[in-house]
């Protein structure tokens, strides 16, 4: 090489060299920037906050933003949602939706019930459908009710254009017990007064910009005696299992929206969504101030605290 | 905090006060970050990556991206995720030996569909480097914007000598007259790797191997020794300074970088496809006639 250029490039590399010596911060070590990252955590929003204002993810943005925000993340990550679902938990989102479900039980036995119509099921945020079939194949199967119905509500076209593909491979696809609608939660205006039996969300209430508001029109659609159920990603109780979730979560979970499906931001923001989302004793309490009774301490745990279910009930 | 790739005005002043995280000035053998904090962004879209998630990205990009060429976005992190901490560096020091790097580093040109004015390109004489590549873009049917940005080189202006390879790209074939299918990009990549040394370039050569038995043929004896060729020979295409070269004469162009035109691909397949054609139907045509 010419020697002009070397001298530049030596030149170069000196200059570079100083301007690191002067910035350099006193050495760190693990777990010194570990304490460091705990200080520097974002601070839960305060009454002080301009109220126009909420979070998505670990951003701070306008609250009329949020929505469109969250819908370009649903619309980006629809035709890939159920390979990533199966990628990211390992399969156990799909024991999680059998629990639930199971667990609500629902369908009228015709022998054992009065009720000749079956229930009215509302499956909020529920656009590829997974809830909505796994209802509909217990109430037929398990208690032989073939009459319940359930209208799955969204308020992604995309999503629920996947839900409509879906439905295809079930029998329920061109019967009255399946219905799409495309809905925004906190506004339901479609669905009447006290008209629906069970109202459920999975996996849709942290999206929401306000789950307040979602939660006083569930009670307001909700008969009297009507159940709430709520299945959303929670706090793990166990501080070393937590250590290892949260790792996983915020390392392998974009990384695999990356190779996947090409996209990482949508889930570094599901990631960072799932962070903010209230404990499961401040959630109890939200649902709680909506006029529901939350049967015994409000909640069920699932894997150690990753996902809970949350019920409440209307009072008569 | 973050910057667009732009060159900063007066970054050692500013990097020099703020005492801003320089964990990413530090070699990479000694990483103080775990993905829980990482450290502020160097610029508008970085993502400083652990150890485990680039190795990560390297395995999964490289494995999905061999399956799957058609997934771009795997190809662009896979060589972002192989490029550090040696040969992208190496890549950048080449452009600072060389005067006319050194004025791309310093004004950072971008290359998009707005920064190029492409009907203007197609306005210029056919034997001009700016017609060739309107032509080819047409031809191929792609546009300059497809390029996804460099998010996870960390070193700032590293991350614009990716940014600007990637850019390149469609230039480079546009100069050598390689299409966008396996065969040419095949070829082309090989040509990359010999002339800029990213691993990316040279893994992508592997490719070849799920070429068609009549494709790895002429990939073995025509385009890859062309490629080596010319490749090693030639001067550095990150050097070109393709906003300058757009009405220069393609030949003449060729002739500076030291780059042979290799044979016209899409021609030879189109002869070949009409051969095989012309072949059926005298086999059918035998056997009609023998019944």
């Amino acid at each position: 090489m010419s020697a002009p250029a070397s001298r530049l490039l030596l030149r170069r590399r000196l200059i570079d060299a100083g301007k690191k010596r002067v910035s350099r911060e006193p050495y760190r070590c693990f777990s010194c920037s570990v304490q460091l990252a705990q200080q520097q955590k974002p601070r839960p929003k305060s009454p002080q906050d301009a109220p126009s204002t909420t979070h998505f993810g670990f951003e701070t943005i306008a609250e009329q933003l949020k929505e469109q925000r969250v819908g370009a993340v649903f619309s980006s990550v629809a035709s890939s949602y159920d390979a990533m679902n199966d990628f990211m938990s390992l399969g156990i989102h799909r024991l999680w939706k059998d629990h639930f479900v199971r667990n609500l039980n629902p369908g009228c036995n015709p022998l054992t019930s009065s009720s000749k119509q079956g229930m009215n099921i509302l499956d909020i945020a529920g656009g590829t459908g997974d809830i909505a079939f796994r209802m509909l194949e217990h109430a037929s199967t398990i208690n032989h009710d073939a009459h319940t119905r359930v209208t799955v509500a969204d308020i992604n076209p995309d999503m629920l254009a996947e839900g409509k593909k879906r439905a295809l491979q079930t029998p329920y696809a061109r019967s009255s017990r399946l219905k799409f609608v495309e809905a925004n939660a906190e506004k339901l205006d479609m669905i009447p007064d006290s008209s629906v039996d069970l109202y459920t969300v999975a996996f849709g209430i942290r999206n929401f910009t306000h789950k307040d508001a979602a939660i006083r029109e569930a009670f307001r659609v909700l008969k009297p005696g009507g159940v709430f159920a709520c299945l959303e990603f929670s706090k793990v109780n166990n501080s070393l299992f937590d250590a290892v979730y949260k790792r996983w979560s915020f390392g392998a979970i974009p990384l695999i929206g990356q190779l996947v499906a090409g996209d990482r931001d949508s889930y570094q923001y599901l990631v960072e969504s799932i962070e903010r989302f209230p404990s499961q004793t401040e959630f109890r309490d939200m649902i709680q101030e909506a006029g529901f009774l939350v049967p015994g301490q409000g909640w069920e745990d699932l894997t150690g605290g990753i996902a809970a279910i949350h019920k409440g009930v209307k009072p008569l | 905090m973050a910057t667009s790739l732009r060159r900063p005005l007066s970054r050692a002043a500013s990097t020099a006060s703020k005492g801003t995280s320089p964990a990413i000035l530090l070699p990479t053998s000694c990483r103080c970050f775990s993905v829980l904090n990482r450290p502020p962004p160097n610029y508008e879209g970085h993502i400083p990556l652990t150890r485990t998630e680039r190795l990560g990205l390297a395995f999964g990009s490289g494995l999905l991206s061999f399956i799957d060429p058609r997934r771009g976005d795997l190809i662009a992190a896979f060589g972002e995720a192989t490029a550090q901490p040696f040969f992208i560096s190496r890549l950048r020091d080449r452009m600072l030996l060389n005067p006319t790097g050194r004025r791309i580093l310093r004004d950072r040109p971008r290359l998009t569909s707005t920064s190029l004015d492409i009907p203007h390109l197609r306005s210029l004489p056919s034997n001009t480097v700016g017609y060739a590549y309107a032509a080819w873009l047409d031809r191929e049917g792609v546009s300059p914007d497809t390029r996804a940005a460099v998010r996870y080189i960390d070193d700032e202006e590293c991350a614009y000598v990716m940014q600007r390879y990637r850019e390149c790209h469609d230039f480079s074939h546009a100069l050598v007259g390689l299409p966008v299918f396996r065969e040419g990009e095949v070829a082309l990549k090989a040509f990359e790797y010999a002339n800029t040394g990213l691993p990316m370039t040279g893994m992508a050569v592997f490719s070849a191997f799920t070429l068609k038995k009549a494709e790895w043929r002429r990939f073995w004896d025509i385009y890859g020794p062309w490629a080596v060729r010319n490749g090693v020979k030639c001067q550095d295409m990150i050097n070109v300074y393709w906003e300058e070269e757009l009405e220069t004469d393609v030949d003449e162009l060729r002739a500076r970088l030291g780059i042979e035109k290799p044979p016209d691909l899409r021609d030879i397949r189109r002869a070949e496809r009409e051969k095989r054609k012309r072949d059926k139907e005298a086999k059918e045509h035998a056997r009609a006639s023998v019944i």
